[in-house]
């Protein structure tokens, strides 16, 4: 007799004949009808009226029949929560059974049935199975807490059965460990600050005990859980790491990858001076290559999990480019992954297998691997430049197969080539031309029109080609009408005697009879630059661009910490943080690697740790569309990125002109952009002479465009230190720079004195920052409109933005700035007074300033004395509210004041304040808490420096 | 952790399913359904993700296996977990078939409800299933006290893998190095990639708790003892190798050298992975029956048992010849066996004439190849086939992607140069030792992915 035959009743009035078998008296008959309730759910079909009789059958001493009813009662209860109750007797009294599988099986069951009236009942019997004498039992009342918790998180505190979870961590029984870790691990994650999993080095001992001894589930969840922990100092990490090391031998990939998680993690905190780190290292690469031979599933998770370890370490993997081969059979996602892998290890001494390899892929027959091993012949040339020259004739071979996928691959793959080797390898534009017909795509299209714009003086009949896509305009994707548009504006740049027609063509198509606002808005830019000023047009749209580098689509630094910790999770399969696809509270939290140096890291709290990391990205991208400053420059980045590190010392020229135009586009975009496009009325005749030199301040020509702010109301308000001297005299060629920083009206100004102690006339000012804490950046030029005379002074103020990138600074408040005049660029760092960071809406709403307290860990909280200060609490209140430090609540406790303060940075780091002012006593207290704790200490010098003044 | 477990047919209608938590509804089924059994397309990837909820699937025959999430679960967990589910299964009922789901559907369920809860795998190990998931239905009474406490400290215990009071009356071990060899090579010959994947598979019949060691010609542990001047394992070599009940290999190339460079390893849960990391020996008290003791890689000193030598060469539009060498590169007096050469033609092909030293070949229309079979083969021969294949006009642009030319065959030792140098069995409480103990060892390489471009 086979049980497949329940699947197969379909007729009607089935469920009376159901519920008669039901209530038959012969146990062999009710139990054939139970499989068939069963039968009828699994297939979808709602058997929820047969409710009370199937509950009947729950008093049986036949564990098979009773199961089932179990099974029903889990599917349904919640559906008839008070016919549910009648299971409850049942479940009271199997929890007393003699037979530890039946009290786990009814404690088990009991968990999963969402109905409060029985949840009620159920404290009692868990209460008693988490000291239940026998492990099984205790190991299914352990996650039976989570499943309680996940009902009434409530409930599960008041009852305390945290407290007991804990305990079981202590439990003899290495599953029952494991199983309380999971249950704990689950419960804390909805509870981001409870410091419920309260690791410290006696409980980690426990579990590294347990990771010996239990399943290999059970040392699944340990490995995970202890991947949260952060390890005191080097020396705990490398022994935890020394215990974990032989799980890199399991059979199960699960543990495999949880081990290398936690290692990749603690390896952080190893100097990597010390041997270990190195054998470590070295450890490290057998299991990953084992991962891939497993099953194509796993095969699939552990390449994406490589990526991100490659990314992060590539010396792991170095040496071990073969496994990543596609082998014929592979399927497709393995293939796609293995290539995106390949081209991460491709370096100068293995290029050439990689280059035979992906030449051998490209004539492959799926589509998508086909394009993305023609992509990645491209970037091979991009990231090993010895081999650029044999990546182009290989691209040339395959745009000679003539079919089309790849011909168009190609194609957008030599544009990033151009951009990366200029005036190498334009001698096959010839050939790419050939195909303009066949190309189809958008992107395609985009990357011609680009490579003809670009080249519009080595290109003939660059006009009749541009002109032949102006027909269909108006069908083209945005793509690629933004990059024709630039391209015409190029070429009329280039050659502007013959092609002013084309240009007003292109330019009335963009702005009157397209709706696209962006298409529209770089018309008008392009429109009023050229009639403005076409030397500005000039060295804005032919603006020298910067390299490409080699890395492409690398994953931006933070987000990248982040997915290390998450590896072997779903995160690191979606290359997503979890709070991108997971619903509600958990997943929230981000995880960051500990301590790591030099790793960029950024003072931002966790919460706007993924906005900053999109500014601090590398300059490295290639085609990042929708960035309209990078268009128009026709950059693919932001200007203010192209500047390293450290502004270049070479030719003090070209940091002056791009950064500045970057500056003041930063500005004209910003502004009122409302106008019509009247002033393309000077614009017609084209410019006769192109004056070489254009030292002069483009700004010139846009000022009108963007009210530089300078004349704003000084009113007396926030804090403001005294100038002092930045650059002296002496090491800058006759020019010293006083200054100082100030919030007025809300805006950031740097004011500075410049004073000419040299005998010659100084001129052509201009000012740059360098990368720092809070992205602060010049928000116009340096208005510097007279030269200087000898011994003359002159006050600026540079109004700032926080929109620059940003880099983390020691200290903190570090700014590095260099000033160029016409006799030299300079080089000064200075520290600017956090409290003008302080935002006029950073006052907290009391419910939330009592929230958050709680919510920021007491680790982020830290304590400092503010000495001779003889304010009562009223004036210290008023003085720090105008350097917009808000004071929230005031209480008085035994002849103290305490002040309770919020204030709000820039980047949206709030900090919030408790000072303590003492009558008659002239030392203050102030508690500090931030999510971002190193701030605290810039935060604690503004008090002082602002209390003080 | 896992919300949910469906097991679905070749068609998409649900075999079972069961929902592990309240995230999950019922229009999870359907989705699944929809999205992936039904898609146009072929599945480009084992997680998908509908509408936030994050699926995982392996497919066994034509059955659909899929568990669901909501949460940012441990992926290789679930994988590793849905293959632990196939495994149970089969070792409960045989093949995964829609059949047998549908007739197994209650002793599913029941597994489902014993392996994972509330999402989280507990032990899965068969050996210890079997003692208390039975399709009898235990009641209470037919196990005694101890009994009971003897399944529950199994499952929870620290062995989970091996009951307790095991007696066999012969103590008996059959050992199986299997290992199957990779080859990815160039026309040229030049050896693009090789590895070789092996397994020890073990068949333990032993009574107690025996505590086992196991050794082999690790490099590693040679190399150690050779500094160390210890000779301990020099009389149990020979006893290990004296009755294995196939060929016992000698070097078989003759090249094979004394000890080989493991790359990496696996190991069953039973064996000591702390004791492995520190003194690399492997010991563990054995599951009964059949398991799976280690897995290993080796990239270096390789014996490539075969050699192809392909000649390709396009004589006009319409007609190829295809010459392909085969060369056996082991000892004299071992046989290869089930030897088989494809070699793929194109899809336009529209007959092909074979002529061939050895075995048979036959032009095979359906799989687009030429199956060229030989029963077996001594080691250091040579065989040649060649074919000409006539080939229909086409317009098609594309190049023939000339597929490489794979190959199957197993040989009577292992192509890595494993060898087994002792496994020695303690069992301290009842009175057998280790020279009672009647050991097997067989050595078979096949090949895995064998291809040569051509």
């Amino acid at each position: 007799m086979t049980d497949s035959k329940y699947f197969t009743t379909t007729k009607k009035g089935e469920i009376f004949e159901l519920k008669a078998e039901l209530n038959s008296d012969k146990k062999e008959k009710k139990k054939e009808a139970v499989k068939k309730v069963i039968a009828s759910m699994t297939v979808g079909k709602d058997v929820s009226a047969l409710f009370p009789d199937v509950v009947n059958c729950m008093q049986t001493d036949n564990l098979e029949l009773k199961k089932l009813v179990y099974l029903y009662l889990m599917n349904y209860a919640k559906s008839q929560p008070d016919m549910a109750i009648m299971a409850v007797n049942t479940f009271v009294k199997d929890c007393e059974d003699p037979n530890p599988l039946i009290r786990a099986l009814a404690v088990r069951t009991m968990g999963c049935i969402r109905v409060d009236k029985i949840t009620e009942y159920l404290c009692e019997p868990l209460r008693k199975c988490l000291k239940d004498e026998d492990p099984y039992v205790r190991k299914t009342a352990a996650v039976c807490v989570a499943k309680l918790h996940d009902i009434n998180a409530q409930l599960v505190e008041d009852q305390g059965f945290l407290d007991t979870l804990k305990d079981l961590i202590s439990d003899s029984n290495p599953m029952v460990v494991a199983n309380a870790v999971a249950a704990l691990s689950e419960i804390a994650e909805s509870h981001p600050n409870s410091n419920l999993l309260d690791l410290n080095p006696q409980t980690i001992n426990k579990l590294l005990t347990a990771l010996n001894e239990c399943t290999e589930w059970g040392q699944i969840f340990i490995l995970d859980c202890l991947a949260n922990y952060t390890p005191r100092d080097d020396r705990e990490s490398q022994s935890i790491c020394e215990r974990v090391t032989p799980r890199l031998s399991h059979a199960n990939s699960a543990v495999v990858l949880s081990a290398v998680k936690v290692l990749m993690k603690f390896m952080e905190m190893l100097p990597k001076d010390l041997d270990y780190y190195g054998t470590l290292l070295k450890k490290l690469a057998p299991p990953l290559v084992t991962l891939l031979s497993a099953e194509p599933e796993l095969q699939y998770v552990a390449l994406r999990n490589i990526n991100l370890i490659v990314q992060r370490r590539p010396e792991i993997l170095k040496h071990e480019m073969k496994v990543f081969f596609v082998k014929y059979n592979d399927p497709i996602y393995v293939k796609l992954e293995k290539l995106d892998i390949m081209i991460r290890l491709a370096s100068q001494a293995n290029i050439a297998q990689v280059l035979a390899e992906l030449k051998e892929y490209a004539t492959e027959v799926d589509v998508d691997f086909v394009r993305k091993a023609v992509r990645a012949i491209g970037r091979c040339a991009i990231k090993v430049e010895q081999s650029a020259e044999r990546c182009v004739s290989t691209l040339l071979d395959l745009i000679q197969t003539k079919v089309n996928y790849v011909v168009q691959e190609a194609i957008v793959v030599i544009k990033d080539i151009f951009r990366k080797y200029p005036n190498k390898y334009e001698s096959v534009i010839a050939t790419l031309c050939e195909n303009l017909d066949s190309l189809d795509e958008p992107e395609a299209r985009a990357a011609m029109i680009w490579i003809v714009g670009e080249y519009a003086e080595r290109i003939d009949n660059a006009d009749e080609l541009l002109e032949s896509f102006l027909e269909g305009f108006h069908d083209e994707s945005t793509q690629v009408q933004l990059q024709l548009l630039t391209a015409i504006v190029k070429l009329f740049l280039k050659k502007p005697t013959e092609t002013q027609e084309l240009v007003q063509q292109v330019l009335s198509l963009a702005t009157q009879d397209s709706d696209n606002p962006d298409l529209r808005d770089r018309g008008y830019i392009y429109w009023r630059l050229l009639s403005t000023d076409p030397v500005a047009a000039k060295e804005v749209v032919l603006a020298e661009k910067p390299l490409i580098s080699e890395e492409t689509d690398l994953i931006e630094p933070t987000l990248l910490e982040e997915l290390i910790c998450h590896i072997g999770t779903l995160a690191s399969v979606y290359h997503k943080p979890p709070s991108a696809f997971v619903e509600g509270s958990r997943g929230v939290q981000h995880k960051r690697l500990p301590g790591s140096a030099g790793s960029g890291e950024s003072v931002e709290s966790p919460d706007t740790s993924s906005a900053a990391g999109l500014s601090e990205a590398p300059p490295a991208v290639i085609p990042s569309q929708g960035d309209l400053l990078g268009d128009l420059l026709n950059l693919d980045l932001t200007p203010p990125a192209t500047t390293g590190p450290t502004p270049p010392p070479s030719s003090g020229m070209q940091l002056g002109a791009m950064d500045l135009l970057g500056g003041g586009l930063d500005s004209l975009l910003g502004g009122d952009l409302g106008g019509s496009p009247a002033m393309g009325a000077a614009f017609g005749a084209p410019p006769a002479v192109m004056p070489a030199s254009f030292n002069a301040p483009v700004s010139g020509g846009l000022d009108d465009l963007f009210d530089l702010g300078g004349g704003v109301g000084m009113t007396m308000g926030a804090y403001s230190p005294p100038k002092t001297i930045w650059l002296p005299a002496m090491k800058a060629k006759g020019l010293e720079i006083s200054g100082t920083f100030a919030r007025r009206a809300g805006v950031i100004q740097m004011e500075m004195t410049l004073s000419n102690k040299a005998m010659s006339v100084m001129t052509d000012f201009a000012i740059q920052f360098n990368r720092n804490s809070f992205g602060l950046a010049p928000a116009g030029p340096l208005q510097v409109l007279t030269p200087l005379n000898p011994n003359q002074s002159i006050e600026v103020a540079l109004p700032l933005s926080t929109v620059g990138p940003v880099m983390k600074m020691e200290p903190l408040s570090n700014l590095q700035v260099a000033v160029k005049n016409n006799i030299d660029v300079f080089y000064f760092s200075c520290q600017y007074p956090i409290s003008m960071l302080f935002v006029e809406d950073g006052k907290m709403e009391r419910q939330v300033f009592l929230a958050t307290w709680k919510d920021i860990p007491n680790d982020n909280e830290s304590q400092f004395q503010i000495k001779d200060c003889h304010l009562n609490s009223d004036a210290v209140s008023n003085k720090l509210q105008s350097s917009n430090v808000f004071t929230i609540a005031k209480r008085t406790v035994e002849g103290q004041d305490m002040l309770y303060q919020s204030m709000k940075l820039t980047n949206g780091i709030w900090v919030l304040a408790e000072l303590r002012v003492q009558t008659g006593n002239p030392n203050y207290t102030v508690s500090l808490k931030c999510r971002a704790p190193e701030v605290s200490q810039c935060v604690f010098q503004s008090y002082e420096a602002i209390l003080k003044n | 952790m896992i919300g949910g477990l469906f097991i679905y047919n070749h068609k998409g209608e649900v075999l079972i399913s069961r929902v592990y938590r309240d995230d999950i509804g019922r229009n999870a089924v359907d989705a699944f359904r929809v999205n992936v059994i039904h898609a146009r397309q072929q599945v480009r990837s084992p997680v998908t993700n509908i509408a936030r909820t994050s699926f995982f699937h392996v497919k066994r025959s034509n059955i659909w296996l899929a568990a669901v999430t909501k949460q940012n679960v441990n992926a290789t967990m679930v994988f590793e977990f849905l293959y632990k589910m196939c495994d149970v299964m089969s070792a409960y009922f045989g093949k995964i078939s829609e059949e047998n789901v549908k007739n197994n559907f209650v002793l599913i369920y029941e597994l489902l409800d014993e392996i994972l809860d509330f999402g989280y795998p507990q032990n899965s190990e068969t050996g210890a299933l079997k003692t208390f998931i039975t399709q009898q239905g235990i009641k209470s009474q037919h196990h005694t006290k101890e009994e009971q406490s003897q399944i529950t400290s199994q499952v929870t215990g620290q062995i989970g893998w091996r009951r307790e009071g095991i007696k066999y009356r012969r103590n008996e071990l059959f050992l199986d190095v299997l290992e199957s060899v990779n080859l990815l090579m160039s026309p040229q010959g030049q050896v693009l990639s090789a590895h070789v994947s092996g397994r020890v598979v073990m068949k333990s019949y032993l009574s107690g708790m025996p505590e086992c060691k196991f050794g082999m010609n690790d490099k590693i542990v040679i190399d150690k003892q050779g500094k160390a001047g210890s000779s301990e394992d020099g009389g149990k070599r020979s006893e290990v190798t004296q009755d294995a009940h196939t060929h016992t290999p000698a070097s078989p190339a003759g090249c094979a050298a004394l000890s080989i460079a493991i790359d990496d390893c696996t190991f069953h849960q039973c064996v000591r992975l702390s004791k492995f990391d520190s003194e690399r020996s492997i010991s563990f008290i054995p599951p009964d029956g059949d398991y799976e003791l280690m897995r290993y890689r080796t990239t270096k000193d390789i014996i490539l048992p075969f050699r192809v030598i392909p000649l390709v060469r396009e004589v006009g539009r319409t007609k190829l010849e295809v010459k392909v060498v085969i060369k056996s590169n082991f000892k004299s007096s071992l046989l290869a066996q089930k030897i088989e050469v494809r070699i793929p033609t194109p899809l336009n092909t529209s007959g092909v004439q074979l002529i061939c030293m050895k075995g048979k070949a036959k032009y095979k229309a359906s799989e687009n190849a030429i199956v060229w079979k030989i029963k077996r083969m001594a080691g250091m021969k040579e065989s040649q086939i060649s074919a000409e294949i006539e080939l229909l006009p086409t317009n098609d642009k594309k190049k023939w992607a000339r597929p490489p030319i794979s190959m199957n065959f197993e040989v009577p030792f292992a192509p890595s140069g494993l060898k087994v140098r002792y496994l020695k069995v303690f069992e301290p409480k009842l009175n057998y030792s280790d020279h009672d103990v009647i050991k097997w060892v067989r050595y078979i390489g096949r090949s895995g992915i064998y291809e040569t471009r051509c």
